[in-house]
C-alpha cells in the first residue's frame, strides 16, 4: 500500500519534535551547569544544583509536602475512579454521556476559578494548608482522568467471564476480587501513576490552598520564579520532568502488557 | 462456541436485574466528591459572595453592569479572546500536518513523534513555562545565537509581551490539537483516497477534497478544546506577559490578591465559566466525550 507521505512533511514533522523537545532538554541540561546564573549552553558541569535541591530544608519541605499529596490524591481519586469506570461500563441508565461529561468538567472548568472557589471553602473550614485537604482536592482534578484511562482499560474486561463466574454460584464481591480486579490490573496502575502526576504537577490549586506550610514543589517553583530566577529552580525542574518520563515509560510497559494479554485471550 | 456466548449473555440477564442496579451505586462516591469538593464550593463562592453585597438588587445589578462593561474588563476580554483564538489557529497550523503524519507514518519514527508530544504534553505548566523562559530572556538561547550570528545587535524582545504569550501558550497546548485530531483522524478510512487515486486524482487534490473534508470534524473539537483551555489560561500568561496582556484569569486573580474584591473576583469568575461552560456544550455536541484528554 502507497502511503503519501512526502519528504517534506517529514522534514517539518522532525523540525517539529526538535522543537517540543527542545525546552524540556535544555533545562535538564541547566540544570547539571557548573555556572552560578542560568545561561546555555553551561561552561561546566557539576550536580551542585542538585546539592542545593535536595539539601535546603525548604526545598526538601517541598518535595515531602508534593509527595504526600500526590499520594493522597492518587490513592483516593484511583479507588473512586475505579468505581465510577466499573458503575458506567457495566450498569445501564439513561443520560450516560451526559453524566460522564458532567463528571469531566474539572479538566475543562479554568483552574483559577476551581483554585478560587475550592480556597474559599477551606478558609471557612479553616482547611488551608492542610495535607490532607489539598490531596482531596486534587483527587477531583485527577478522578476524571482516572475515569477515562479506566473506561478504556475495563472496556477490555469481558462481562461474559463475570456472567459466567456469576452463573457457576460465585459471589458478586468474589467476582469483582477474583475476575474485574486482576484483569484490570495494569489499567488501574496505569490510572494510579497519572492521578499521582496531575497532583504532582498541579500549581494553581495548591497554590491558594497550601498556606506557608503545605506548599508543592509547583508551587515552590511559581515563588521562587516571581522573585528571582536561580539554577536551582533548573534542578527541580529536571526533577520533575524525570518523575514523568519514569511514569510514561512505566505506563509504556504496562500498556504493552495490557496489549499481550488482550493478544493472547484472542488467540 | 458462539451458542454458549449467547446462552451466557441470554441466562443472567433477567437474574442480574436487581445486582445491576446496585452496581449503580459504585458511582455515588465519585458523584459524592464531584459535588461537594467542585459543584458545591463553587456555588457557595458565587452566591455567598454576592449575598455579602450589601444594598438592593437594582444597586447590584447597576454595580454588575459597571464591572462587566469596565475599561479593564472589557480590555481583559478582548485581549483574552484575541489570544486564544491566535493560539488556536497557530496550534491547529502546527498540529494537523503532524497529526496527519502520525495517521499515515510507520516505524520507530512514529514512537520519537509521540515522545515528542505526550513528554511535554505531560509535564508540569510551570516547568515548560520555566522553559521557554530561559528560552527567550534577553540573554537566552534565541537571543544569544541570534547575536553570536551576528544575525541582531540588540537582544530581541521575546518576552514580556504579546509574542511570549504567544509561544509560551501554543507550545503547552499543541499537544491537545494534536492528540484530538489525531483521533479524528484515525477514523478515516484512507481506502477512499486510494479509490480518488484510482480515479486519475493527484495526491494532493485526493487529500484536498477527500481527506481534509473528512478531519473538519477533529478539526472542530481540537479547536474547541484549545479555545476552551485557552480563554481560562493563567500560569504562562502570568508569567511571560507584559502590562499589555492581562488575561481575564489574571484580572480575577489581581482582584483577590491585591484589591482583596470578593465580588468584582465572582462576577468575572462567573462571566468566564458561563462561556467555558457554553462551548463545552458545543464539544459534548460535536465530539466524543470520552476523548477529552487525547485518544487512548
Amino acid at each position: 500500500m502507497r502511503r503519501w507521505t512526502p519528504s517534506f512533511l517529514r522534514i517539518y514533522v522532525a523540525l517539529m519534535c526538535v522543537w517540543l523537545l527542545a525546552p524540556i532538554v535544555i533545562v535538564v541540561i541547566l540544570a547539571f551547569s557548573g555556572d552560578g546564573y542560568l545561561h546555555f549552553p553551561p561552561s561546566s558541569l557539576s550536580l551542585r544544583w542538585f546539592d542545593r535541591f535536595f539539601g535546603d530544608l525548604q526545598w526538601q519541605h517541598a518535595l515531602l509536602s508534593s509527595l504526600i499529596i500526590g499520594s493522597i490524591a492518587c490513592i483516593v481519586s484511583t479507588v473512586i475512579g475505579f468505581f465510577a469506570a466499573y458503575a458506567f461500563l457495566r450498569a445501564e441508565f439513561r443520560g450516560k454521556k451526559l453524566l460522564l461529561s458532567l463528571m469531566l468538567t474539572p479538566i475543562i472548568v479554568p483552574s483559577i476559578i476551581t483554585a478560587i472557589a475550592m480556597y474559599y471553602l477551606a478558609v471557612r473550614l479553616g482547611l488551608v494548608g492542610s495535607y490532607l485537604w489539598i490531596g482531596l482536592c486534587h483527587a477531583v482534578i485527577a478522578m476524571p482522568i482516572v475515569l477515562l484511562i479506566l473506561l478504556a482499560a475495563l472496556h477490555a474486561v469481558d462481562p461474559n467471564l463475570e456472567r459466567a463466574a456469576l452463573g457457576l454460584g460465585s459471589s458478586r464481591l468474589r467476582v469483582f476480587w477474583k475476575i474485574v480486579l486482576p484483569i484490570a490490573l495494569p489499567g488501574i496502575m496505569s490510572a494510579m501513576l497519572f492521578a499521582f502526576l496531575a497532583s504532582f504537577d498541579e500549581l494553581l490549586i495548591a497554590l491558594f490552598l497550601s498556606g506557608v506550610y503545605a506548599q508543592t514543589l509547583p508551587v515552590r517553583i511559581w515563588n521562587s520564579l516571581n522573585l528571582q530566577v536561580e539554577p536551582t529552580i533548573a534542578a527541580v525542574s529536571a526533577f520533575l520532568i524525570a518523575v514523568t518520563a519514569v511514569i510514561l515509560a512505566v505506563d509504556g510497559i504496562l500498556r504493552h502488557r495490557r496489549g499481550e494479554r488482550r493478544r493472547r485471550a484472542a488467540a | 462456541m458462539t451458542s454458549t456466548a449467547a446462552a451466557l449473555r441470554a441466562a443472567p440477564l433477567a437474574a442480574s436485574r436487581a445486582p445491576r442496579d446496585r452496581t449503580l451505586l459504585l458511582m455515588l462516591p465519585a458523584l459524592a466528591m464531584l459535588v461537594l469538593m467542585f459543584f458545591v464550593p463553587m456555588l457557595l463562592f458565587f452566591v455567598r459572595t454576592f449575598m455579602e453585597f450589601s444594598g438592593t438588587t437594582a444597586a447590584f445589578v447597576a454595580q454588575a453592569r459597571e464591572l462587566l462593561l469596565s475599561q479593564p474588563y472589557l480590555t481583559a476580554l478582548g485581549t483574552t479572546n484575541w489570544i486564544a483564538l491566535i493560539v488556536t489557529l497557530t496550534v491547529l497550523l502546527i498540529g494537523y500536518p503532524i497529526a496527519y503524519y502520525l495517521t499515515t507514518a510507520t516505524g520507530p519514527s512514529v514512537s520519537i513523534v509521540v515522545l515528542s508530544i505526550v513528554l511535554p504534553y505531560f509535564t508540569s505548566i510551570i516547568v515548560r513555562t520555566f522553559s521557554w523562559m530561559v528560552l527567550l530572556g534577553t540573554h537566552g538561547l534565541v537571543n544569544d545565537t541570534l547575536r553570536a550570528a551576528g544575525l541582531i545587535r540588540e537582544p530581541l524582545p521575546l518576552m514580556y509581551n504579546r509574542l511570549g504569550v504567544l509561544i509560551g501558550m501554543s507550545y503547552v497546548l499543541l499537544p491537545y490539537m494534536v492528540l484530538t485530531l489525531f483521533a479524528a483522524m484515525r477514523g478515516i478510512d484512507r481506502s477512499l483516497l486510494r479509490a480518488a487515486e484510482g480515479l486519475g486524482a493527484s495526491g494532493f487534490y485526493a487529500f484536498r477534497r477527500v481527506y481534509f473534508p473528512l478531519s473538519l470534524h477533529g478539526v472542530l473539537s481540537g479547536a474547541l478544546i484549545v479555545y476552551i483551555l485557552a480563554i481560562g489560561y493563567f500560569i504562562t500568561p502570568a508569567l511571560m506577559g507584559g502590562q499589555h496582556d492581562i488575561m481575564v484569569a489574571m484580572l480575577i486573580d489581581r482582584e483577590l490578591e491585591v484589591a482583596v474584591d470578593w465580588p468584582s473576583a465572582a462576577l468575572m469568575s462567573l462571566s468566564l465559566l458561563l462561556v467555558t461552560l457554553v462551548l463545552y456544550a458545543v464539544y459534548y455536541r460535536v465530539t466524543d466525550i470520552r476523548r477529552l484528554i487525547g485518544a487512548r
